[in-house]
């Protein structure tokens, strides 16, 4: 009679059996283990496809399933990509100071081997110190857990003081996205502490390993798909069991929940925490495979794309987030990356890299007007075609 | 019935919006087990008194205290006084549309109310024989399967009143249950809240007299936010003044 939430919802096993021939083809298929059909550097591009896809069913709880639209979570997502950063930075820094030190007669002292950190670090922001902020990043299981913390306690703090104040809707949406904004602007400012328009540099090279990317890439790729596939069966089990009955009524009638007892702000307060965190560890698999992260990875509209993704996708489905942001990212590295054809009219070219956002626009508006269901929709028509 | 104890006292209790009294130095007083009807014309404040009670909306002035040990549900959160043991329908049906019936009644039924319980959570046997009983109660033993949007009006009417009694309360207040319903229904609808006044507070405001006749209570007439009259239903709609301004109309 009682079935485990798997059992009663077979499309988790469906994903999670897609999930893993994917990676196994794309291994195969790879330069670094297999037959060299994909280039290492698609590898990552598809690795940060299946980060994009995890962030996006973070957005798909907090939006699809909770109703509250954060414009926020990709500063959740780029604070993750901070944390994990400035480990592999520091880390590989100081390796490079350490062995150039060796080369004078007298053993380096340790204060040597900071300072020599902190100009190579920071001289490009007119600093030789490492600032506060930068006091774990000698550590990596202490970074690790900063990819967690610093945004689900950003969330936290965030959260309570907004959902406190009852604040809901489209004002709560302009709140996150004014979280966003400030937190942007503060990664821009050279004092920030974290390079300011610099952003943090070389991070696809991980510190004392020496296997070439071709590896480093797959090894990127296989925990990104273990991330997103651990992620979307949380994500399953958090919306199949009454939790996922409570956060749903939210959605649908906030008042209904609260009078049945139950305190809704925190409710809200739990799922904006939760995939914070989800954001948090998706940006630090993502960035190491990008290679690069710099506050405009925070800009406000980053937040705005994913709840595109969610909404082309179909919310409210968690197969429809990740189809969504792997689909829209996917076809987006192909226009905006110079392969799709120019298309020429005569008198005027239509080039892919300017028309593409327009594209990108005009689905989003088709899709909320006539397709509400998004991608994800297909499904239930298929299904209804079966049925008869 | 003087020497009853209270379970709920309202009194002097005055809201105005933007300057307008809905409620207007209003008392009232329920005991553990009793039946009340509470009838008025459109804009008495009924439902009003039913916000104040159940915390979504803040009295200027007045008290309202709750149970044995007299708290103030004044300073409560609606959250909290739902778990004091208050119940309430809204006067338009609003049950969770897209789920089942089933997962609407397991969201009501008397738990824990965490956040961590209800990650947690496992319906025990006890549970799931309880959502039948009361499916059984309402009438919508067969309709657990089904998503609850499909449901007639008048079966979500009966399933969130289902859902009230599952959060087991001391006090239920229900707005217009039977608006919309057939006269069958209505007759279900009265044997299910005639039910549960045997063992709790029900108070329901309607605007149907046969309805209310039927209840077979004490009635409480508003008008402009404050009590008019009080009494059995030949009493109240004796009086002249109920009269005037709600039956004559
Ligand atoms: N939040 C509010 N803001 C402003 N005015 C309000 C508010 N809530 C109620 N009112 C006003 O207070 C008065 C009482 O309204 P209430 O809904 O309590 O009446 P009611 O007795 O339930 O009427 P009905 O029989 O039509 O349901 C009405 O004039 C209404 O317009
Ligand atoms: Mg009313």
């Amino acid at each position: 009679m009682r079935q485990s939430f798997i059992q009663k919802n077979p499309s988790i096993l469906i994903f999670l059996a897609c999930l893993a021939l994917f990676t196994l083809l794309v291994t195969v298929a790879s330069e670094g283990f297999g037959l060299g059909f994909i280039s290492t550097s698609f590898v990552k591009t598809l690795g940060k496809t299946l980060c994009l896809c995890l962030v996006a069913v973070a957005m798909d709880l907090i939006w699809g399933y909770t109703g509250i639209l954060s414009l926020g979570h990709f500063a959740f997502f780029g604070l993750g990509g901070y944390m994990i950063g400035m480990w592999l930075m520091y880390e590989r820094t100081r390796l490079i100071v350490v062995e150039a030190l060796a080369q004078s007669d007298i053993p380096p002292t340790p204060e040597e081997v900071v300072s020599g950190i902190g100009s190579q670090i920071f001289g490009v922001v007119g600093s030789s110190d490492s600032p506060l902020i930068w006091s774990f990043a000698h550590s990596l299981p202490l970074q690790l857990a900063l990819v967690v913390l610093v945004p689900g306690l950003l969330a936290l703090i965030f959260g309570w003081l907004a959902f406190r104040s009852r604040v809901t809707g489209v004002y709560l949406s302009i709140l996150t996205q004014a979280m966003t904004l400030a937190l942007a602007l503060y990664l821009f400012q050279n004092d920030s502490g974290l390079r300011g328009n610099n952003g943090l540099s070389g991070l696809q090279n991980l510190p004392g390993v020496s296997a070439g990317q071709d590896q480093v890439s797959l090894w990127f790729f296989w925990a990104s798909a273990l991330a997103l596939g651990l992620g979307y069966l949380l994500a399953a089990w958090i919306t199949s069991g009454k939790f996922g009955s409570i956060i749903r009524g939210i959605r649908d009638n906030e008042s209904r929940v609260r009078f049945l007892g139950y305190s809704v702000e925190v409710y809200k307060l739990a799922v904006f925490t939760i995939t914070a965190m989800i954001a948090g560890i998706a940006g630090a698999l993502y960035y190491p495979q990008a290679g690069i992260i710099n506050p405009a990875e925070v800009a406000p509209i980053a937040s705005i794309y994913l709840a595109v993704w969610v909404a082309i996708g179909g919310r409210g489905r968690l197969y429809g987030a990740v189809i969504g942001a792997g689909f829209v990212s996917l076809v987006s590295t192909w226009f905006t990356g110079g392969q799709a054809p120019d298309i020429p009219l005569g008198f005027y070219t239509i080039k892919w890299v300017d028309w593409w956002l327009i594209l990108l626009g005009l689905s989003f508006v088709a899709v909320t007007l006539f397709a509400p269901k998004g991608i994800g929709g297909l499904f239930d028509l298929l299904k209804k075609e079966r049925a008869k | 019935m003087s020497h009853m104890s209270t379970l709920l006292e309202v009194s002097g209790v005055s809201v105005s919006f933007d300057g307008f009294k809905a409620i207007n130095n209003l008392s009232f007083q329920i005991g553990p087990a009793e039946m009340r009807a509470i009838i008025g014309p459109n804009g008495a404040g009924k439902t009003t008194f039913m916000d104040i009670v159940t915390g979504k909306t803040r009295p200027d002035d007045g008290r309202v205290i709750w149970g044995e040990k007299s708290v103030s549900l004044l300073k409560m959160s609606e959250a909290q006084i739902a778990q004091a043991g208050v119940g309430r329908k809204f006067q338009k049906p609003t049950v969770f549309e897209d789920q089942t019936v089933h997962a609407n009644m397991l969201i009501a039924l008397k738990n824990d109310r965490g956040f961590l319980a209800s990650l947690l959570y496992r319906p025990s046997n006890k549970d799931l024989a309880r959502v039948d009983e009361l499916a059984g109660e309402i009438g919508l033993s067969d309709q657990l399967d089904r998503l609850s949007g499909e449901l007639s009006h008048g079966q979500k009417q009966w399933l969130e009143i289902g859902m009230l009694l599952a959060q087991e309360p001391r006090l239920l207040l229900v707005d217009e249950p039977a608006a919309g319903m057939t006269l069958a229904e209505r007759e279900h609808t009265t044997a299910i809240l005639v039910e549960a006044a045997k063992t709790r507070a029900v108070v329901v405001v309607e605007h149907d007299m046969e309805f209310v006749r039927r209840l077979d209570c004490k009635v409480t007439v508003l008008h402009e936010g404050s009590v008019l009259a009080e009494g059995s239903l030949d009493h109240v709609t004796a009086n002249s003044r109920v009269i005037d301004v709600y039956l004559g109309r």
